[in-house]
């Protein structure tokens, strides 16, 4: 094999052909908004189901909701996420005779499925706060949502901001099952670029360096916002 | 004011309330007093419903608030309570934390999410306004913009008894307000106490200071084994007890 062959194919096409634009604008910049929309979905999901996983349980509205919160967490957590997107896209939106782009399908999957696992940091978090700061609330005559979302869930998500740095991460690496229901995102460029010539050798080394670099930069910036955490609770 | 009757309370198997028979009375100031494990915080929290009573009535103001039915956030804004740990809210400062609960439910009852915006503010300054009040009352007005963690457990309890104060409360209720403290703290907080019980105000206090008891309490509650055992005037209960158990306890403790 010739590899100085397979670099020059890539050369040309990456940046002589300017395929690049295509790996930065499109992909990266799908690959980015399916994981941070959907993280961002996935914290307010899963801060809504962990919400109700730590509620008092004697009525009966919060038990209904328990229930529902445990089948929609084994139903993410208990398929693979790429059976998710396909049954979304081939199935749901057909069967609801509605037509929503792939990108949009990825990010509202993506977010649906992130829930799921953020669910379970931040009921690890909310458990992690003191029962005394509720208490507290409660005792001055707040309701337990206003306690949960002015004084429990703020630090809850302090305490968890390392993790969900992962989880993101995680979202990130998954992304690159986007191309399944033909949204555009960084594995589906790379694999643009090799379709040309039917030479997948270096874009797909290449698309892997890219995701290396994305996932150093992320956890980079998690062990700074660590280490800054770290610092304040020492005060504590 | 506060009336338990035939308060019980278990904890699954535990039997921790038998039966509490008792009236508060307006302005009166009461003193709980008994073994650990006795039932004392469990009794207290009974009175503002932290722990819902097993089975009895607690009546404040005239309503049972120990039925399920009534929306106890309504009755708890009327009842401060002060805990052993003083559970200053962590992510706010210490204005915010006097703030806090005054704003939001005076937000809640103008509209909530509908509340105008000029009456947001208004209720804003005239919470802090009053926040900032306090605090020059207990000396620690340099203190607002500080976080709790770097609060003296002293200056915290303070903090955490005028923050419930800021709710303009019927009754505060203290459990064990000192014991969480380093021993040169602990006069600071009993003086803003008595400081407070000489205003009128209705206190129910759970505490092992049985000096501070003698001094502040119209009427002593001697619990043992989920029940007032005794149940009298200071001078009654430390003078002159009648009951062995009581008998045996202040033996120990004085
Ligand atoms: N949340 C709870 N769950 C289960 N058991 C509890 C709970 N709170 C209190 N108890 C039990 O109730 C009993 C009485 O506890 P309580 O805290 O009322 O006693 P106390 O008189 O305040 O004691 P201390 O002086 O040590 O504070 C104890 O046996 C305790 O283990
Ligand atoms: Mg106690």
């Amino acid at each position: 094999m010739d590899y100085s062959l397979k670099f020059k194919v890539f050369k040309e096409l990456f940046i002589d052909q300017e395929m690049w634009k295509d790996v930065i604008y499109t992909g990266l910049v799908n690959t980015l908004l399916i994981s941070v929309i959907g993280l961002f979905i996935g914290i307010i999901i899963g801060t809504l189901i962990a919400t109700v996983k730590v509620m008092p349980k004697y009525k009966r509205l919060p038990r209904i909701l328990d229930k529902i919160c445990t089948v929609y967490v084994g139903f993410f957590r208990g398929t693979p996420l790429v059976v998710q997107l396909l049954i979304a896209y081939y199935v749901l939106w057909p069967l609801m005779g509605i037509t929503i782009s792939a990108l949009l399908t990825c990010i509202i999957v993506f977010g649906l499925n992130s829930g799921a696992y953020v669910s379970e940091i931040m009921r690890g978090g909310i458990l992690s706060v003191d029962p005394g700061q509720t208490e507290a609330g409660r005792a001055l005559g707040l309701s337990y949502a206003s306690t949960m979302i002015q004084i429990v869930i703020p630090q809850a998500i302090k305490n968890i901001l390392p993790t969900l740095g992962n989880e993101f991460i995680a979202l990130i690496k998954d992304t690159s099952v986007a191309s399944f229901v033909a949204a555009r995102d960084l594995c589906k460029t790379f694999t643009e670029i090799g379709n040309v010539r039917y030479e997948f050798f270096v874009p797909y080394l290449a698309m892997a360096l890219v995701y290396i670099i994305l996932v150093l930069i992320i956890s980079a910036g998690i062990k700074a916002m660590e280490r800054s955490l770290r610092k304040s609770d020492k005060k504590h | 004011m506060i009336k338990s009757i035939k308060l019980e309370k278990s904890f699954g198997t535990n039997h921790v309330l038998k039966g509490i028979d008792t009236t508060i009375n307006d302005g009166e100031k009461v003193v709980v007093i008994g073994p650990s494990g006795s039932g004392k915080s469990t009794f207290l929290r009974c009175l503002n419903c932290m722990e819902d009573p097993t089975s009895g009535s607690i009546i404040f103001n005239g309503v049972d608030i120990a039925d399920m039915s009534v929306d106890i956030n309504i009755h708890r804004r009327k009842m401060g309570m002060v805990f052993q740990q003083f559970n200053l809210f962590n992510n706010k400062t210490v204005l915010e934390n006097i703030m806090l609960a005054p704003v939001s439910l005076a937000i809640k009852d103008n509209g909530g999410l509908f509340c105008p915006v000029a009456k947001k503010n208004q209720i804003k300054e005239e919470a802090k306004e009053n926040a900032l009040k306090l605090l020059e009352r207990i000396g620690l007005s340099d203190k607002a913009d500080a976080y709790p963690y770097s609060l003296s457990g002293g200056q915290k309890q303070r903090i955490a008894i005028v923050r419930a104060l800021a709710m303009n409360p019927e009754v505060l209720l203290f459990d064990e307000p000192t014991s969480a403290l380093d021993p040169e703290m602990v006069g600071e907080v009993l003086s803003l106490i008595k400081e407070l019980a000489s205003t009128g105000i209705t206190m129910v206090i759970v505490t092992h200071e049985m000096g501070f008891a003698r001094e502040v309490a119209d009427r002593v509650l001697f619990m043992d084994k989920g029940i007032i055992e005794e149940e009298g005037t200071p001078e009654e209960i430390f003078g002159n007890p009648k009951s062995p158990r009581l008998k045996d306890f202040l033996g120990k403790v004085l």
